[in-house]
Formats: C-alpha cells, sequence, structure tokens
C-alpha cells in the first residue's frame, strides 16, 4: 500500500492519465455504452463523475441533464439533508430489470447505479443552486458500493473523494430564512452507517411505498412505479393502487397526522433503527408497518443515550417536551442529535410534524414517576 | 471550523485539490515525518482503504478530531504507541457521538488514548473476535454528565477480549460489555465513572482481576429488558479489586437506571443467573458492598408503567414479554468483604430508610429476597442464592417483596454451593490469552 501510494506521489499526472484512459476503455460495459453511460464494475472507480457519462454536457449550475437511459425520480417522504435540493437518478444495464418487492428495496441488479445530487442555493442570486456532491451507489458483482463525488468550484468536474472536506453553505432561502452552517459531507465509511443492514450495504429510499407517487417526467406525468416498469426497470410490480405507499410528510391537508408522522420516521430514522440496522442494538425499530410500543420508544428508556437534559424516556405520548425523541430532532450537538450524521441543521417542519404527532398521543406521562 | 494537527486553518476551498493533495499526503506520510498532516482525514483514509490483515500504526503525538473515526474494514490492527503516547483527542467534536466506531470482525485496538469524544470513545458494534487490549479511553475534565455514556462499548461481539485497559469518566460505565457472548475483561482499571464495569445482557463472561474505584459503583452484572439480546447468563467475577466506589452518581437522569445507581454500590447482580462472584476484595463501598437483586429493586418503575399505544390508543405496558426480571444460581464465595456500607446513598430513598432502621448502616451483603411465586422450588432459598466463606461479612435479605417485614439476616439458609462454572474459552484469542504475562496495568 505505502509503496503503491509513493509511486503515486511521483507520477501523479501520469496516473491520472492512465486511469482516464482505462476509464475510457473500461471493458464490462458494451450494454451500458449502447445507453452511453459507462458502467465500471470494479476498481479502480473512476477519479471523475464524468467518466461515467451519466449526464449530458457539463453541469449547468445545478441543472444536470441525465444522459439517456437515467431516469430522474423522488420519493413521498425523503430523508432531510440539511434543506440541501437533492437530485435523484437510476440507471440499469439494457435487458436488466429490479425484483419489486412490497417491504423492502427492490432486488436490482448487477450493473444498477443511483445518482444523487445534493445542492444549495446560492447566495444573493435567485434560483441559482451551488451543486456540492454527487453519491454513486453502483451495484457490482459483489456489492453495492458507494461513491462520492465532489464538484468543483467552476461546477465542471466532481472529483472522487473518499474522506471529503466539510463546505461552508452561506443563503438565504425563499421565505427569507438565513442559512449559515458547515456541511459536513459524508466520508465512504460515513455511507455504511445508514445503508447498511446486518453489515450488507443497501440502497435506502427505492422501495416501494418511498416510490408509489408521480412524477413530472417530460413526457409527462406518471406514477414512478408504472414508469419503472414501462421503460423495464422493475418487473413483478402490482398495479400502483395496489402497492404499498408512504405518506407525502408535508402534504397535511391529504394526508393524515399519523401517517405523515410514521413516514417522517421512517425515511429519517428507520434506517439504522431497525433491525439489523447501525442503532438495531437499541431495541427501537421505526419502521413503517412494523409499528410497536415499545419498540417505537413509548415509555422506554434509552440504553445508550448520554445526556438529555431531564428526559427519562425516548416517547412520552402527549408530551413532546419530555420526549427524547424530540430533543434529539431539535439538537445539533453532535452527542445528543438525530440522525447522528448527515445533519447539521434543524429541520423545523420535520420537528414541528413529530411534536404534533407526540402531543395528539394518548397520556401525559409515562406511569407516576416524576421526574427528579 | 476544523484545525489541522499544526493549527494550520482549512476551508471548503481546499476541497478542489483535495483529490490530488491527499495523495500527496499519503505519499508524505509514509516517508516523511516533517510534512504538515491532517491526521483526522490521513486516518479515515488509511481506515477506509485497509486490507484484510492490515496493520495501522498511529505515530506518538496527540492527534485532533472533530468527527468519528470509523472503520468498516475486517482483520484490521489499530496499534499505537502507548495508551498516554498516542492520543486521539476529539475535543470540540462536530460530527458524529462516537470517538471510534468500528464495525468490523477480527478487529485488534491497542495501545492507543482516546480523550473527550462527544459521546461513547470507542464503540465495537456487532464484531466477531475483537481485541482491545492497552487502551485508554477517557474525559480529562472528570467526572460529569456531559461526558460520554461509555468510554469503552463493545456491543453485540462475540469472542471479545478487553484487557489491561483504563478507562475514567464515563457518565454510565468505564468499561461496558453488551449483548455479547465468550468474553474476556481482565486486568482492567476503571475510575471515576459513574459505574466501573457493566456486564449487560451478555452470556459466558470472565471479569477477572480489574480493579474498579472511585466511581459511583464498581461493577454490575444485569439483563435489562426490551434489548433485542435477552438471557444473559453464566458470568464469572474473581479476583477483583472493588475498592472505594463513593464518587457521587453524575449520570443525567436520561441514563435511566444507572442514574438511580447508588452512590457507594461495590458489586451489584441483577435480573440474571448463574453469577460467581469469588476472589475478590470488595472494601470500603459506602452504600453496599454486594447487592442482590431482582429488577424492580434496581429500577423499579417501567415494568409497571403504562402508556397508550400511539396507533390504536390502547393501553398497554410497555415491558418485555422475553424478559425474565429474576435474580437466581448467584454464588458470593471466597470474597474479602469489608468496609461497606457506613454511609448510605442519602438520594435513594429506600437504602437511606433501611440504613437508619438498622442503626445506621447496611450489611456488607444485601439480598433483595424476591423469588418467582411460579419457582417450583419452594423454602427459605428458593433463588438459589449461596453464600460462604466471605469473613465476617454481614448479610441482610431485606424482604423487599414483603414490604421488608421479614428480613433475614442469618445466613445458615444461604450456606448452600453451586457448581463451579467453567471458564469462558475464546477459541480465536486462546494462543494470545496464555501467552501474555499477568503484568501490573498502568496507573
Amino acid at each position: 500500500m505505502a509503496q503503491g501510494r509513493r509511486f503515486e506521489h511521483l507520477l501523479p499526472g501520469i496516473l491520472l492519465l492512465v486511469m482516464a484512459c482505462l476509464a475510457t476503455v473500461f471493458v464490462g460495459c458494451d450494454s451500458g455504452l449502447h445507453r452511453g453511460v459507462h458502467l465500471f464494475l470494479e476498481e479502480p472507480f473512476p477519479k471523475k463523475l464524468s467518466a461515467w457519462h451519466l449526464f449530458a454536457g457539463a453541469a449547468n449550475e445545478g441543472h444536470l441533464t441525465p444522459n439517456t437511459g437515467v431516469l430522474p425520480y423522488d420519493l413521498n417522504t425523503p430523508l432531510f439533508s440539511d434543506y440541501a435540493d437533492k437530485y435523484r437518478f437510476v440507471w440499469m444495464p439494457a435487458g436488466s430489470s429490479a425484483e419489486y418487492k412490497d417491504d423492502a428495496p427492490f432486488e436490482f441488479p448487477i450493473g444498477t447505479i443511483f445518482v444523487k445530487s445534493f445542492a444549495f442555493p446560492v447566495a444573493g442570486r435567485l434560483g441559482e443552486e451551488r451543486l456540492i456532491e454527487t453519491r454513486l451507489l453502483v451495484r457490482t458483482k459483489s456489492a453495492w458500493v458507494p461513491l462520492p463525488y465532489i464538484w468543483n468550484a467552476g461546477r465542471t468536474e466532481a472529483t472522487l473523494q473518499l474522506v471529503p472536506d466539510p463546505v461552508r453553505i452561506r443563503y438565504t432561502d425563499a421565505a427569507g430564512r438565513g442559512h449559515d452552517f458547515t456541511y459536513q459531507i459524508p466520508n465512504t465509511n460515513e455511507c455504511h452507517e445508514c445503508h447498511d443492514n446486518n453489515k450488507v450495504l443497501q440502497p435506502i429510499g427505492p422501495k416501494a411505498r418511498n416510490l408509489n407517487k408521480d412524477f413530472s417526467y417530460r413526457d409527462g406525468v406518471a406514477n414512478q412505479l408504472a414508469r419503472w416498469v414501462t421503460v423495464g426497470y422493475l418487473r413483478g410490480a402490482p398495479e400502483p393502487a395496489a402497492a404499498p405507499r408512504a405518506a407525502k410528510w408535508s402534504e397535511s391537508a391529504s394526508e393524515s397526522l399519523s401517517a405523515r408522522a410514521l413516514a417522517y420516521l421512517d425515511n429519517n430514522c428507520a434506517h439504522c433503527h431497525q433491525p439489523g440496522g447501525t442503532a438495531g442494538y437499541t431495541g427501537v425499530d421505526f419502521r413503517l408497518g412494523h409499528f410497536d410500543a415499545a419498540r417505537f420508544g413509548v415509555c422506554k428508556h434509552p440504553n445508550s443515550a448520554g445526556n438529555m437534559g431531564e428526559r427519562r424516556y425516548d416517547l412520552v405520548p402527549g408530551n413532546p417536551d419530555d420526549s427524547i425523541l424530540v430533543y434529539r430532532l431539535e439538537s445539533t450537538m453532535p452527542k445528543v442529535m438525530m440522525p447522528q450524521i448527515g445533519r447539521d441543521v434543524v429541520h423545523a417542519e420535520g420537528v414541528a410534524l413529530i411534536r404534533e404527532w407526540v402531543t395528539s398521543l394518548h397520556g401525559s406521562s409515562c406511569g407516576n414517576v416524576a421526574p427528579r | 471550523m476544523p484545525w489541522n494537527i499544526d493549527g494550520t486553518f482549512f476551508s471548503q476551498y481546499r476541497s478542489q485539490l483535495a483529490w490530488l493533495f491527499s495523495l500527496s499526503l499519503a505519499a508524505i506520510a509514509g516517508s516523511c515525518s516533517h510534512a504538515p498532516l491532517d491526521m483526522q482525514k490521513h486516518l479515515q483514509e488509511q481506515l477506509i482503504t485497509a486490507k484484510p490483515g492490515a496493520v495501522i500504526e498511529v505515530p506518538e503525538g496527540k492527534f485532533h478530531f472533530d468527527r468519528t473515526l470509523s472503520l468498516t474494514v475486517d482483520k484490521v490492527t489499530l496499534r499505537g504507541k502507548g495508551m498516554d503516547k498516542t492520543v486521539l483527542s476529539f475535543a470540540g467534536q462536530k460530527e458524529g457521538a462516537q470517538g471510534l466506531l468500528v464495525k468490523a470482525n477480527d478487529f485488534t485496538i491497542e495501545d492507543i488514548g482516546i480523550e473527550d469524544s462527544a459521546g461513547d470513545a470507542l464503540t465495537v458494534q456487532g464484531g466477531t473476535n475483537i481485541i482491545i487490549r492497552r487502551v485508554r479511553a477517557e474525559w480529562t475534565r472528570g467526572a460529569d454528565a456531559g461526558n460520554g455514556p461509555y468510554a469503552i462499548y463493545p456491543v453485540e461481539c462475540k469472542n471479545l477480549l478487553v484487557e489491561d485497559s483504563v478507562a475514567r469518566g464515563a457518565a454510565d460505565a468505564g468499561i461496558y460489555v453488551g449483548q455479547s457472548e465468550n468474553v474476556v475483561i481482565r486486568r482492567n482499571r476503571s475510575e471515576y465513572n459513574v459505574d466501573g464495569y457493566e456486564i449487560e445482557n451478555s452470556e459466558n463472561v470472565d471479569a477477572y482481576e480489574n480493579i474498579a474505584t472511585h466511581n459511583t459503583g464498581g461493577m454490575g452484572v444485569f439483563n435489562l429488558p426490551n434489548l433485542p439480546r435477552q438471557g444473559g447468563k453464566h458470568v464469572r467475577v474473581f479476583k477483583n479489586q472493588i475498592l472505594d466506589n463513593n464518587t457521587p452518581n453524575f449520570a443525567p437522569v436520561s441514563l435511566g437506571p444507572i442514574h438511580d445507581l447508588p452512590t457507594g454500590t461495590g458489586i451489584y447482580v441483577m435480573a440474571i443467573k448463574n453469577v460467581e462472584v469469588f476472589g475478590n476484595k470488595i472494601q470500603n463501598n459506602n452504600t453496599v458492598n454486594v447487592f442482590l437483586i431482582h429488577y424492580d429493586t434496581g429500577v423499579g418503575d417501567s415494568l409497571q408503567e403504562t402508556a397508550s399505544s400511539p396507533i390504536t390508543q390502547q393501553i398497554f405496558k410497555p415491558g418485555d414479554t422475553r424478559y425474565y426480571p429474576f435474580l437466581q444460581q448467584v454464588y458470593v464465595h471466597d470474597n474479602d468483604i469489608s468496609g461497606g456500607g457506613k454511609s448510605a446513598d442519602s438520594r435513594i430513598t429506600v437504602m437511606k430508610q433501611m440504613a437508619d432502621a438498622l442503626g445506621g448502616s447496611l450489611p456488607d451483603i444485601l439480598y433483595d429476597g424476591r423469588v418467582d411465586p411460579a419457582w417450583p422450588k419452594k423454602g427459605a432459598n428458593a433463588g438459589q442464592i449461596c453464600i460462604g466463606n466471605n469473613g465476617a461479612a454481614s448479610f441482610l435479605n431485606f424482604d423487599a417483596a414483603g414490604g421488608m417485614k421479614r428480613p433475614v439476616r442469618d445466613l445458615k439458609n444461604y450456606a448452600c454451593t453451586l457448581p463451579a462454572l467453567p471458564a469462558v474459552s475464546i477459541p480465536s484469542v486462546a494462543a494470545q490469552i496464555s501467552a501474555t504475562p499477568n503484568g501490573a496495568i498502568a496507573r
């Protein structure tokens, strides 16, 4: 390892050139070439995002034009990421498709690429966005591989970085609210924090309940599950009406409070808080459709929480101020906050939703134990 | 803003050059010790790119990290130059709750100090064949409710060895082993924590030749409900020194049961079966030297509580139906027990009242006498709590279930013996165990 690195130090330019050549002639991607996307299934993965040919031309201030076969999608209730705008795409090799599953991420074929780009508004320039990072999740022959690409200042190229540096974000949003914080880009190990289940890295978002919604494609509005079937990316799926559907967390007019809150907890907490997840050992399970009161933390002592003020229980029905769940969502202190990574600011609207939901639950205490 | 080891400010602008820069750094690190080195980035990169079998050596020095360091690669050894010479400091941590977070098998860490993490200092989660050796995990400001809960925190591990390590300042336990099996904890020193050692929901554990001193409590061996792994058992606690654990409890209320651990507890054994406590020196723990209890005595609230289901709105008891709260088959023998119980923690009403009723002090060994009515074996000692050869140690069954109406001071009902529990064997580290001399540990 050390020798290899010394070699790179001596000849970085040549190495870059070699890698670029390798990237363009890499084999095993015939079907990829057919669609224009270049697929890489083993190390070394390209150092430049452009080598994948996922987008047409250079990124133009956040507007990523997908290449042929690169299908945009979004989720009913996404993970909150510091108010970043997130642009999601999926691509699969020609002739391959994912197998539908009701309650888990689909079974995706080798060669599947998920592409998620994170962008923030640019201070003083209405409507403009600054691309920060584009994360790829690639299904290789043996495993899913996370590849974080970080955009340069000119937004002309993104480079693969295992341990990216934090980025200062400053802007005023459309509502006039100022944002000024340090955005921590997860390193590749931190990808595992959220994506691992029983030590196997899995996609999180692309489940039936999250994808079962309409999307505005270039040629019109269509349900995403139906569209994935149409383009050959999904097999075995029922009609959208018969598939599970998570609530949209913010749509208070059409969705119940409980459905919105549980969808929010599912997509912001359950990737760790489920059996086999990073926080499986806590016994807390926030998966939608797996509700169990004690495993939702109702009147449950946390088992390794640390200082949570005077709070004793994860969730006290009717009492958000005494609920550690709410306290953690409202915090940005590293020991207190949840999720532990991937969030640097408080999601005020999400907190408001969970507060309202906890308040709506029956009761106002856990037994007759008064806080000390 | 993060600062590297030389105090050089780095900002987002560096990200533009970060890739080339990091390659150069890696090369420099291998050959030249004078170059500025961003150890946070460098070590994390080493941990990410390590191949199985790698030994990552961290040089002497104090290195600052503002986010969790993590490892997911199997068969990696992380080695410093000594627990006081190679120090990973997380003071001012900005991201992540842990100091070092390991989710890998066949992991060894040795000769490293970890200081001032926001949450737990060293977490090893779900690993098989884990060795933690000569590691110091500490909060340098001393006892403080704002410290992380656990210094050394292996959880859901199998074949685990924790030896010759030091833990200080944890707001819960200095050295914790939870939901694990085949565990040896030996020759460690744990001090100025709330709990010195905790063995929780674990099976086949040997804890020996450890020192627990100046904690709130010395060592706990117990099972708790609502955790995925239940039914911890077969724990041997022997040849330890559990001395002067009288540091006022500084656990925050959110740590639940541990917040109510009486200051001045020596060894407590709760809601577990097959525990052997022998050959220990247990002295001068001011509330009680040895505390043998049912879950309700130690925690006493949550199993009795009711709440309503957020979904069905029905009232339920949040208890865990898999959980068994009784204590049984505990053998306490051949210990050197003295000087405890002189000043029971006045914060814990029941202990204080009992001490007052007994003329001011509590006996050395306190047993709550709670037995499962469903047990077929009735009689004076249905729980098979056996106590013998503990010198002049005094005893009291305080009859918690009977409202303390029928206390028993006489040990004759408890003068039984139980078969010795077998020693724990860890196949993966057996050779190392036999090859390691019984040395004194760092103080």
